[in-house]
């Protein structure tokens, strides 16, 4: 996946002369590789080392979008954006809505996230549960390299400020990528895997976690169906209505925390949606509510998985 | 380097435009005509407006949340911006932004804000563009005493100059951030040398003389033009009033204020122009009355549009949006 973010990035630079990348480390690539060799193709004037001032960088983004640029930045970690949150929440998100759409702001916030290797508590959140709350942000998951490759290349082309989720854990996942440049639309879910009896709806990793979790159901005769939303925001509600409709069952699996997060609304939206079509409550697989530890173990046991999701499409079959 | 005739007069009716605008919409706001909090500039209007004089229309201007007198000495329009003022649907955010929180892009001007140093910040992205572009345009970020303590302000100055980016960052220092004396909260005494740590020219102004900051925003703004990279501008300032309307101001003296008005920059200006025999009192007369005649007239206006459709309050999130909850 990490490839064909490059791949996307390089597109799209290619394509728009007002694109570049700003961001820690991102010459050489660091700390994923996505940004890798760009400065050789495009030179240091588009690729931007900045200093480590998360502020200045995602600040000086939006100055730039704003006056005719189209920044891509890299948050290095999607945990530093803490750093930069007044300029995401109050400045970026509220440049076009505020001012009475007078302004343009076609910026992308990059954003590697989530739990791995011992990531510890700085370097393993999923916050995006706090951009979908946060109007005036589109929003963006993707969990294969194709979805990758082509929500970035959206992103970048869109005129108001979009954040890409990159789960770092996925980087390394290897699919097919078309020959031909094909934009992935914000807004449109995707069927991973067609399945008649439950359905999963999953974001990034968890995507990849339910699709195993799907392989072991099938045999023993369950089919699930595991459906992507891809972005959040804007969500496509009417996939995700569609297959509980056919299925009445649904099982919402994330990697962040529990409370209050994107799989709670996605909860509330399916509730609203499908209330009459649903058999079973709606299950959800989350993190505990703990920050994320470091001893493997412990980030092991807060970490969900196949097992997790398997165990929760066995509770809506009770 | 000096003003010539034509630019002393100008800024002369700058600051009474600024200064005027400022006196009504405290009159409009105490008498419940305009809705949430209002910061006005009073006392400060030769920052504002020798620093705008120094630019091209085409130059930029980041703001603050006292901004009326930036936009005004930036040449934005008294209608929309009194409109605005007034929560009114032809306001130039549309209602949306109101006095803390307003642009007006027509005129290159990018906005109030409601955070203090969020432009310090937002300037250098705004310096990259015109760097890429090669258009010798530059950017003005103002901000306060108080938001010089703040992190922006430095991330800001400092990838400004590592980047030697066309930005001047002028700090209007009125002494009280919000109730805060500036000599309890900015440590060393002097905003201008921080500028020293990131190796680019700070220097200090009287605030309430508009030759000494046009002389001091020039100078920078040249700089910049050059592609020499950013200044930092300390002028020193008085405000007149409180940090917001309806503030009791008993953290200060009533001497400070009698100081700004012994120093009023209005009037300093005015008797440098009758000095040089530039302005005698019929002269002054017409210049008034014709700026109170704008102000009169955008009053109108504002009193007369209508407001927003509730619904409207939906609108401008995004550029088009396939909408869903």
């Amino acid at each position: 996946m990490g490839d064909a973010l490059n791949l996307a990035l390089r597109e799209e630079m290619r394509r728009d002369p007002r694109v570049y990348c700003i961001g820690e480390d991102i010459v050489l690539g660091l700390p994923f590789g996505v940004t890798k060799g760009l400065v050789d193709e495009f030179g240091p004037e588009r690729v931007l080392n900045a200093p480590i001032s998360e502020a200045a960088i995602v600040g000086s983004a939006m100055g730039a979008a704003v006056t005719g640029l189209v920044p891509v930045v890299d948050m290095h970690f999607a945990d530093f954006v803490t750093c930069a949150m007044d300029e995401v929440v109050n400045q970026i998100a509220k440049s076009r809505y505020m001012f009475g759409g007078q302004l343009d702001c076609p910026l992308t916030l990059r954003m590697p996230y989530g739990i791995g290797r011992s990531g510890g508590g700085h370097h393993s959140n999923s916050v995006e549960a706090w951009f979908v709350n946060t109007p005036g942000l589109k929003v963006c998951i993707p969990s294969t390299p194709a979805d990758a490759r082509g929500l970035l290349k959206t992103a970048i082309r869109d005129p108001d400020p979009v954040l890409v989720f990159e789960h770092r854990g996925l980087y390394r996942v290897t699919g097919e990528v078309p020959e031909a440049e094909t934009p992935v639309p914000l807004g449109a879910a995707d069927v991973k895997r067609p399945g008649r009896d439950v359905t999963v709806i999953a974001t990034a990793r968890m995507v990849h976690a339910s699709l195993e979790a799907a392989r072991r159901l099938a045999e023993e005769g369950v089919e699930v169906e595991v459906v992507d939303p891809r972005s959040l925001v804007p969500l496509d509600r009417e996939a995700l209505a569609l297959s509980v409709r056919r299925t009445h069952r649904a099982v919402i699996a994330e990697e962040g925390p529990m409370r209050a997060s994107v799989g709670a609304w996605l909860a509330w939206v399916i509730m609203e949606d499908c209330f009459d079509d649903l058999d079973a409550p709606i299950v959800r697989v989350a993190a505990p509510d703990v920050p994320i530890p470091f001893s493997p173990p412990l980030e092991g046991f807060v970490t969900p998985d196949a097992d997790d999701v398997v165990a929760a499409v066995r509770q809506t079959l009770k | 380097m000096a003003p010539g005739p034509d630019l002393l007069l100008q800024m002369y009716a700058g600051m009474l435009r600024v200064r005027l605008f400022e006196e009504r919409v405290r009159e409009l706001f105490a008498n419940g005509r305009l809705p949430g909090f209002l910061h006005t500039s009073i006392g400060q209007e030769a920052c504002a407006v020798g620093a705008c004089a120094a630019l091209r229309a085409d130059d930029y201007v980041l703001s603050t949340h006292r901004g009326h007198g930036h936009l005004i000495a930036k040449g934005g329009a008294l209608r929309g911006l009194m409109a605005e003022l007034y929560g009114k649907a032809n306001g130039v955010c549309h209602g949306k932004g109101g006095s803390m929180h307003l642009a007006d892009a027509s005129v290159n001007y990018l906005g109030a804000n409601g955070v203090l140093a969020a432009g310090c910040v937002l300037a250098p992205g705004v310096g990259l563009s015109i760097k890429r572009r090669g258009s010798a345009q530059v950017v003005v970020t103002f901000f306060g005493d108080g938001a010089a303590n703040r992190g922006p302000f430095h991330e800001g100055v400092n990838l400004a100059a590592v980047w030697t980016l066309p930005v001047v960052f002028f700090c209007e220092n009125n002494r009280w951030a919000s109730s805060t004396a500036s000599s309890l909260s900015a440590a060393g005494g002097s905003i201008a040398a921080r500028a020293a740590g990131y190796g680019i020219p700070g220097e200090t102004v009287d605030g309430n003389d508009v030759l000494a900051v046009w002389e001091a925003t020039t100078r920078a703004v040249l700089r910049a033009r050059r592609g020499e990279g950013p200044s930092l501008i300390e002028a020193r300032t008085i405000r007149w009033v409180g940090h917001f309307e309806g503030d009791a101001q008993a953290y200060r003296t009533k001497a400070e204020v009698e100081e700004g008005r012994r120093t009023d920059p209005l009037a300093r200006l005015g008797r440098l122009l009758e000095a040089r025999q530039l302005l005698d009192a019929a002269h002054a007369g017409r210049i008034r009355a014709g700026v109170v005649a704008e102000i009169d007239d955008a009053v109108a206006h504002a009193e007369t549009s209508p407001l927003p459709a509730p619904q409207d309050a939906l609108a401008d999130l995004f550029a088009s949006y396939p909408w869903s909850r």
